[in-house]
């Protein structure tokens, strides 16, 4: 994608940015063609947003930038530069999983996890723009995370149960 | 002896949540790439982008002055890297053509994707910077990526091998010599039918990630990998790089996901091993999606020719199959077995005489190479047999259930013994079949479609269905054996009760997604009569779980789940011993309910199993020869494999002047006996039954004539998202298995094998009016709307 970028990476033009991740500010230089996601799981040391793909088709980068949820490796970690970042780390308050967590674990709508935190995230952010969503709603609300796993059956469900128990 | 005759259960078969579940949804869980592992180099491959070239030079100093870049090497210089070429643990027959296939190639490229160099570099950036500064000159050949074109032998891959075929895999079983020939010539009614299993990426959603760790000092090294095949990777790249065993130790961390992609022993994962050790550093590497596209293994791949002849009530009277299977450009670690493994199932759930004429060829192709997936060779004949039952009874012009209903296998047959020598152990087809009518209202549905599919009618309502057997749980070894697999079908479990009387078990299957930590923690619950939290469960690792086979083929619960029951017999033997020792009775004379062993008749003579094990621990009052601590280990041989059955119908409207198919309903009704915990079961089945719908539908590698795979990432290879599918409907019988003390059966691969026929049979079913009689796959809508326009034009003429 950033192909003829690569005297960037040797010339160490850096840029400065400040991103808040999960209410803690990170200082800090980032060449200019990092991508959040790179960003978070490498400078912010949080693993928990994973990379399936390199199209951002599949949304298992999903996190929550100013309150919206974005893939996160469509922005650029300067594009982000001031902005408050919540990723699947920051969900939990003091030992107690969110209701979007809790829901997907009590409707089995994960199986090997790894589109799951993008998949909460989106989730979540398909809620607070829609707080009772149809089956239909979820179903195309949801349409740019993918699973493997689960048929996306029990996922609709954690959502819509998450959605009614609010 | 049989949990479900002796006592109720009280954790087996309750909807216990995962306790997988919080660390993957919090971000807790660590896959192979999240590991922090310092001073580790990155490795990036250089992939050919021709299918087929020579070689003719590789410059790679330009990729050497890139800060940051290690070393950059060719397949020439790592050609004394090798102990052995890279495995094919699957000879199937004596003389299979198998080429020797390299982490790296040397003289000349057979895919696009194939390995030509290897960067070392201090950053991922700096690796992946590399790859476009060496300069290969390649002399491009004719790719073959036809399967037909590839059994004529007109352009040959491997030279040396002197042709494109691997190998002919045949299996003829006649009553009476002759008898298949005999059975078509006297056939009242006929079918002879070919079936394109198109190529499918298996896509688990977690791209493939290693890192080798050496300790050269202590002469070891840790490899980290996202397997499904910790224990036979261990052994396999030990071989391959000429390691004694001892010294390798092989980590599957959180694993996302593998559907057969992550059964296999890949280039990664040697050049990782390999570059570790000569550089005494740690070496890691992740792949990009379109990496994964095309050099992850693919699946099916086959080009099916199938006759069934039946008698004038439509009883099947032989079946007649002829397979072309697809190895692509080289045979990976169980590439030649896939369409084996379906070799049995051509006769569905079918009884039929021994009148049965199957024969597989499997050829090269300059395409990546194909191994297991979800299902492995029994979706392919299974939608085979299904689909030649639909054109059967189109051909007598009648319903296909009730064709169906005249050639299944019945319940008082069972224990069955095939044509083939194997015997399924148990089933009731009718009752699954009858089950999964009711909850579709098939009467209802049908007279909606009179309806509904009138003359000039552009939304087509079909209905569909398919019956399917799996034979899963792989299996007794000796029938392994008679198949030239290279391994056995055992698993190994420990389980251990530590002083404290909280249970460790420790299992040879390897989870990535089936939540066999909560469901080995149940049966373990069940049989000691200990809370389902107090048992820890061990995987994963071969320096805890040094035995094992790992998973796949749907076997990690009919053989790795019993073996768990039977160390906790074991268990329980001995801590009878203890009991009997200390409360001066006879072993005989004590019964063990509710976790304690108490004397029949005098229920205040007792003693809990908490007693016993730390008795057991601090060793002071044991009975003479016996040895401290409580704990067991069992290597488990099943005598059979397992046979979970069911049928699946759906209802579809398509459109035809889109070519557009909407699933209006879903429902499987699946068979895997007893149920350790049914949430998950259902969960394996909507799974499963979404990628069987997406094969149908949605999903191929396609590639061009030459050899270039045009969907080579996730905005073309159409994985379908939550708005293409529709919900699942589940529904169950439930028929233990005979041959294992839980009744149970394997569930993973069911759902994809009962799908893909159900939706075409649908689709099938809806255009029939208009005289459409078969669908390629996927049915696209672009693939339906022009079967219609051929179907009904051919038709006006």
């Amino acid at each position: 994608m950033f192909g003829n970028d690569a005297e960037l990476n040797m010339g160490g033009l850096k840029m400065k940015v400040s991103i808040t991740v999960n209410g803690k500010t990170h200082d800090g230089d980032v060449e200019p063609r990092t991508l959040l996601v790179h960003y978070i799981r490498e400078a912010v040391g949080l693993t928990g947003t994973n990379v399936g793909c390199d199209t951002s088709s599949c949304g298992a980068c999903t996190i929550h930038m100013n309150g919206e949820a974005v893939k996160s490796c469509t922005i650029l970690a300067v594009q982000a530069d001031g902005a408050s970042v919540t990723t699947i780390e920051g969900l939990a308050k003091d030992g107690v999983m969110h209701p979007m967590q809790t829901a997907f674990m009590e409707n089995h709508g994960l199986q090997c996890g790894y589109c799951t935190p993008g998949m909460v995230m989106a989730a979540i952010g398909l809620l607070n723009e829609n707080p009772k969503p149809t089956e239909e709603e979820v179903r195309l609300g949801l349409e740019g995370n993918l699973c493997r796993c689960t048929g996306y059956h029990n996922i609709v469900k954690s959502v819509l149960a998450a959605a009614s128990a609010k | 002896m049989t949990i479900t005759e002796n006592k109720p259960s009280k954790i087996i078969g309750t909807r216990l949540l995962r306790r997988e579940d919080p660390p993957l949804l919090t971000g807790e869980a660590k896959f192979t790439n999240d590991l922090n592992i310092p001073g580790a180099l990155h490795l990036s491959v250089l992939r050919s982008p021709f299918a087929h070239a020579k070689i003719k030079s590789i410059d790679v100093s330009a990729a050497l002055k890139i800060a940051g870049v290690i070393a950059v090497y060719t397949g020439k210089d790592l050609q004394s890297a090798w102990a052995a070429p890279m495995p094919c643990a699957w000879p199937v027959t004596t003389d299979m053509k198998n080429p020797p296939h390299y982490p790296l190639a040397s003289d000349k490229v057979n895919y696009v994707g194939d390995g030509v160099a290897a960067v070392l570099a201090t950053n991922e950036t700096a690796s992946r910077d590399a790859l476009d500064a060496i300069d290969v000159e390649y002399e491009p050949l004719k790719a073959v990526v036809d399967l037909e074109d590839a059994l004529s032998d007109k352009n040959v891959i491997h030279k040396d091998l002197g042709t494109n075929k691997s190998y002919t895999w045949p299996l003829l079983v006649e009553e009476t010599p002759g008898c298949v020939e005999e059975a078509f010539k006297k056939a009242k009614y006929k079918v002879k039918e070919r079936y394109v299993q198109q190529r499918l990426i298996p896509m688990a959603m977690e791209p493939r990630a290693i890192a080798a760790v050496p300790q050269p000092f202590g002469g070891d090294i840790t490899l980290y990998s996202s397997t499904q095949i910790p224990h036979i990777l261990k052994v396999m790249t030990a071989l391959t790089l000429g390691i004694p065993e001892q010294q390798v130790r092989v980590v599957a961390p959180s694993v996302g996901g593998g559907f057969g992609s992550k059964l296999d022993v890949y280039a990664e994962e040697l050049l990782c091993m390999a570059l570790a050790r000569k550089h005494n550093t740690p070496v890691r590497w992740v792949e990009e999606r379109t990496e994964n596209t095309q050099a992850t293994i693919q699946g099916r791949g086959q080009i099916q020719h199938v006759e069934l002849a039946a008698d004038e009530k439509g009883k099947i009277t032989a079946v007649r199959v002829r397979i072309i299977g697809d190895m692509g450009a080289y045979l990976q670690l169980v590439t030649p077995g896939v369409p084996i493994l379906g070799a049995f199932l051509y006769a569905g759930v079918y009884d039929i005489p021994k009148a049965y004429d199957f024969s597989c060829t499997s050829v090269f192709t300059n395409l990546t190479p194909t191994d297991a997936y979800r299902g492995a060779g029994r979706p392919e004949a299974t939608y085979a047999i299904e689909m030649a039952i639909e054109a059967l009874a189109r051909e007598m012009k009648i319903d296909s259930f009730e064709l169906r209903k005249r050639n299944y296998i019945k319940k008082e047959q069972f224990p069955y013994t095939a044509f083939s020598g194997l015997t399924y152990d148990s089933g009731d087809h009718l009752l699954a079949a009858e089950k999964a009518a009711k909850m579709t209202d098939l009467a209802g549905v049908r007279a909606q479609q009179k309806k509904q599919n009138v003359p000039g009618a552009t939304k087509l309502l079909g209905v569909g269905m398919s019956s399917y057997f799996e034979m899963c749980g792989l299996a007794p070894s000796r029938v392994l054996a008679s198949l030239n697999y290279s391994a056995g079908g055992w698993e190994a479990a420990t389980v251990r009760v530590l002083p404290t009387n909280k249970v460790q078990v420790i299992t040879g299957t390897s989870p990535h997604g089936q939540g066999h930590e909560t469901s080995w923690a149940m049966i373990a619950s069940e049989k000691l009569g200990v809370a389902p939290e107090d048992v820890d469960v061990l995987h994963s690792d071969t320096a805890i779980s040094a035995l094992g086979l790992d998973t796949y083929g749907s076997r990690s619960l009919p053989v790795g789940g019993v073996a768990i029951a039977l160390a906790c017999d074991k268990v329980i033997e001995k801590a009878k011993l203890i009991a009997a020792h200390q409360l001066e009775c006879a072993v005989e004379d004590l019964q063990f309910v509710n976790s304690t062993f108490s004397v029949k008749g005098s229920p205040d003579r007792a003693l809990p199993l908490a007693a016993i094990a730390f008795g057991a621990f601090t060793a002071h009052n044991l009975p003479d020869g016996c040895e401290p601590n409580l704990e067991a280990q069992v290597s488990y041989d099943p005598p059979n494999f397992s046979w979970p059955f069911g049928t699946h119908m759906c209802v579809v409207e398509v459109d035809t002047e889109t070519g557009a198919v909407k699933i209006l309903k879903y429902i499987a009704v699946d068979d895997c006996g007893n149920q350790i915990n049914p949430l998950i079961v259902e969960g394996q089945v909507h799974g499963g039954v979404v990628q069987g719908i997406a094969q149908a539908l949605f999903e191929e590698a396609v590639y061009d004539s030459d050899g270039n795979l045009k969907s080579s990432n996730l905005a073309e290879y159409l994985v379908p998202a939550a708005s293409d599918v529709p919900s699942i409907t589940t529904g169950h019988t439930v028929t233990p298995s005979p041959t294992n003390q839980l009744g149970v059966k394997g569930i993973g691969e069911a759902g994809t094998i009962g799908a893909a026929p159900t939706v075409m049979t649908a689709i099938i079913d809806a255009l029939s009016g208009l005289g459409v009689t078969s669908m390629a796959m996927p049915a696209s809508p672009q693939t339906v709307w022009k079967t219609i326009q051929e179907a009904t034009r051919g038709g006006k003429k």
